[in-house]
């Protein structure tokens, strides 16, 4: 019998090929949008999280308060048994030390004069040491515009409008003056080995970027971190993790009062970012769920409308002596086998576009000309787990559910009533 | 000898709730049908040949009094024993053939098989023989949209005696067929029950039908007006 109903579904398209490509369809657009509205909403929080507040962040006490004005002389000392004693302790998160700082970037002519000087905000980070992830998680190598990574000591990276600004290109020398950790002047040279444009309108206005033993030398900070960043180590922001880290840490600190005393911040207690973190995860949950709400709306009434144009075989099919619940049960695992086909074939095809717009995403630079906000000028998907699960809410169960709520009608009405409805 | 009795109605009422009160489709209807019967129930429309069709289908149950079929009273039938017993005693004819669309002349006809315990083999032979019975062979893997109305209607015959059922109930079977195709059909009708003993029940308004019968029953009303058991189309021939 099973044989029997899977050749008539497979010959009868407007039983299996249409509803499937509805579903397919459907679940598709579901996927699509889920992974949008995901990556957009997420995108501030992920920017700010690589750039600039890890998932969580350790500094000491007085940095935290006046950390916009980069003080580094309130950098955390002994950084590296710190990040292993932290390593240790927590081994699913990644921690990496990073100084920021100021300066004036200055570019000399052939005569070695001054030619061209701009403010620069600079970045160190771990470039340079074997296995490090740092270029990865602020994804440079794919914003290189011109010239390649450092490879050596001494190479940085400046942002392209920088470039452009100072009339500067890979292979220059440039000069940065600042002050060291100790108040006094600090001056090094450096070559430029390529520009960057990382697509967030804050950094690409004036940042260099260097390996992080050359900024501890130029700034006099040895085994010294400004910032001591953690990050998950699948990438993703876990806040109540973050919090409940956050809590352990700090509430295991000797002498919390001490300016210099080490303070944990999770990602929502730094830049104002709580409130809309909320934000982003209620309006994630709000605007996926009304799409996926409407699109099982919309499939359960294809589930419902292809139960009742075969009320005329169900009609044939219980004259002929097959049970009602036995009809009953085949309408289901057809509408399962229809839904959950559909909704395979919808999150397949779903995924290509929201990876497409994941790996290249949408760019608004345009618009964010003038921005100082933390975020990234290209708009990207972001495809999860959930990416994966949430078609299956309207592809198969509301498919499953409309055939169901059809199929009662068997059930509800005098097998002659029904007869007269079948139009038998 | 006496007939064997294989359907008995008495004081068979059948209501339908209309609005706020109730219309009577059948009233006080006393009949008994025999083995082997060429039965035809006519009357105008509305006069409750259909619903009386469907109890003895055990499609519906009466409203008052009894109907018993092959020794089962129809409205003490749960609607598990009702489906057993179409599956394996009853075979329906319809006006529209009701065929399955994408299916073959053989599959539209094995289907009521594949609800009882048969092999394969059983099977294949019961539909060839089937098929054969009403000169189909050759439509044998074509679908009903490639039939003509009298084949489509003749596969529904061949649906309908698959199982070698008591009765086969037909509800108006010549109503979308023309003159030549409606006595090709019902001559094979009267073939098949000439050769299995099944007994034929119509519901008819159709001349042509009325012919062929050996006994009409004439409803008016949801009563019975008339009950005439002579082979009505020899008499008329002899007449």
């Amino acid at each position: 019998m099973i044989r029997f109903l899977i050749k008539g579904l497979l010959r009868d398209r407007s039983r299996s090929l249409f509803p499937v490509m509805v579903v397919a369809i459907g679940v598709a657009l579901t996927v699509l949008l889920q992974s949008w509205i995901n990556g957009v909403m997420s995108d501030m929080i992920r920017s700010n999280a690589n750039y600039s507040t890890g998932h969580i962040k350790l500094t000491t006490r007085a940095y935290a308060a006046n950390e916009e004005q980069n003080p580094n002389d309130l950098a955390l000392l002994d950084a590296g048994p710190l990040t292993d004693r932290l390593q240790k302790k927590y081994p699913g998160l990644h921690f990496v030390s990073r100084i920021r700082f100021g300066g004036l970037l200055d570019i000399p002519d052939e005569q070695g004069e001054t030619r061209e000087q701009a403010p620069v905000a600079g970045l160190g980070i771990d470039l340079l040491s074997p296995g490090s992830t740092e270029a990865d998680r602020l994804n440079i190598r794919k914003s290189i515009i011109r010239g390649r990574m450092p490879e050596k000591p001494g190479e940085v990276l400046v942002s392209e409008d920088l470039a452009r600004k100072l009339a500067v290109g890979p292979g220059r020398a440039a000069t940065v003056l600042g002050s060291t950790m100790y108040g006094s002047m600090a001056m090094h040279n450096f070559t430029i080995v390529g520009t960057v444009r990382f697509g967030i309108a804050a950094m690409d206005r004036g940042a260099m970027v260097a390996d992080l033993d050359d900024v501890r030398r130029m700034l006099d900070m040895e085994d010294t971190a400004a910032e001591l960043l953690g990050y998950f180590d699948d990438g993703q922001y876990r806040d109540t993790a973050a919090v409940r880290i956050v809590a352990e840490v700090n509430a295991a600190v000797d002498n919390p009062t001490d300016e210099f005393a080490p303070v944990m911040r999770a990602l929502r207690d730094q830049n104002d970012l709580a409130e809309y973190l909320d934000l982003a995860k209620n309006m994630t949950r709000i605007i996926s769920g009304v799409f996926v709400v409407a699109m099982s709306i919309v499939l359960w009434n294809l589930g419902l409308i292809a139960g009742l144009r075969r009320y005329g075989e169900i009609g044939v099919r219980l004259a002929i002596g097959e049970q009602k619940g036995h009809i009953y049960c085949s309408m289901l695992l057809e509408s399962v086998a229809v839904g959950l086909l559909g909704t395979l074939a919808g999150i397949a095809v779903g995924l290509i576009p929201a990876w497409y717009l994941q790996e290249y995403g949408v760019d608004i630079g345009a618009m964010m000309d003038n921005s100082s906000m933390m975020i990234s000028s290209v708009m990207r998907a972001q495809i999860t787990v959930q990416t994966f699960l949430i078609g299956f809410v309207p592809g198969l169960l509301s498919t499953v559910l409309g055939t169901a709520l059809a199929g009662t009608g068997i059930y509800r009405r005098q097998t002659s009533q029904l007869f007269k409805e079948l139009e038998v | 000898m006496d007939k064997q009795i294989i359907v008995q109605t008495k004081r068979l009422t059948k209501h339908f709730p209309v609005g706020g009160g109730q219309f009577t489709a059948l009233r006080d209807i006393n009949l008994t049908f025999s083995k082997g019967e060429f039965t035809g129930v006519v009357g105008p429309s509305g006069s409750g040949k259909t619903t009386l069709l469907n109890i003895i289908g055990s499609l519906d149950a009466p409203s008052e009094g009894s109907v018993t079929v092959l020794g089962k009273p129809v409205e003490a039938l749960t609607h598990k024993q009702a489906a057993d017993l179409r599956c394996r005693h009853l075979g329906f004819i319809f006006q529209t053939y009701n065929l399955l669309p994408v299916y073959t002349v053989y599959e539209n006809v094995e289907f009521p098989l594949l609800l009882l315990d048969l092999s394969a083999k059983e099977r294949e032979e019961a539909v060839l023989q089937a098929v054969e019975s009403v000169g189909l062979m050759p439509k044998l893997k074509s679908r009903p949209a490639q039939l003509s109305g009298g084949e489509c209607q003749r596969v529904a015959i061949a649906r309908a005696m698959v199982k070698k059922p008591a009765i086969v109930l037909a509800d108006e079977p010549t109503a979308n067929l023309d003159a030549e195709n409606s006595h090709h059909i019902l001559q094979t009708m009267e073939k098949l029950n000439t050769k299995f003993q099944t007994t034929f029940i119509f519901s008819t308004h159709d001349d042509k039908v009325i012919q062929y019968l050996r006994r009409k029953i004439t409803l008016e009303d949801g009563e019975v007006a008339e009950d005439q058991e002579a082979g009505i189309r020899d008499q008329e021939e002899e007449g």
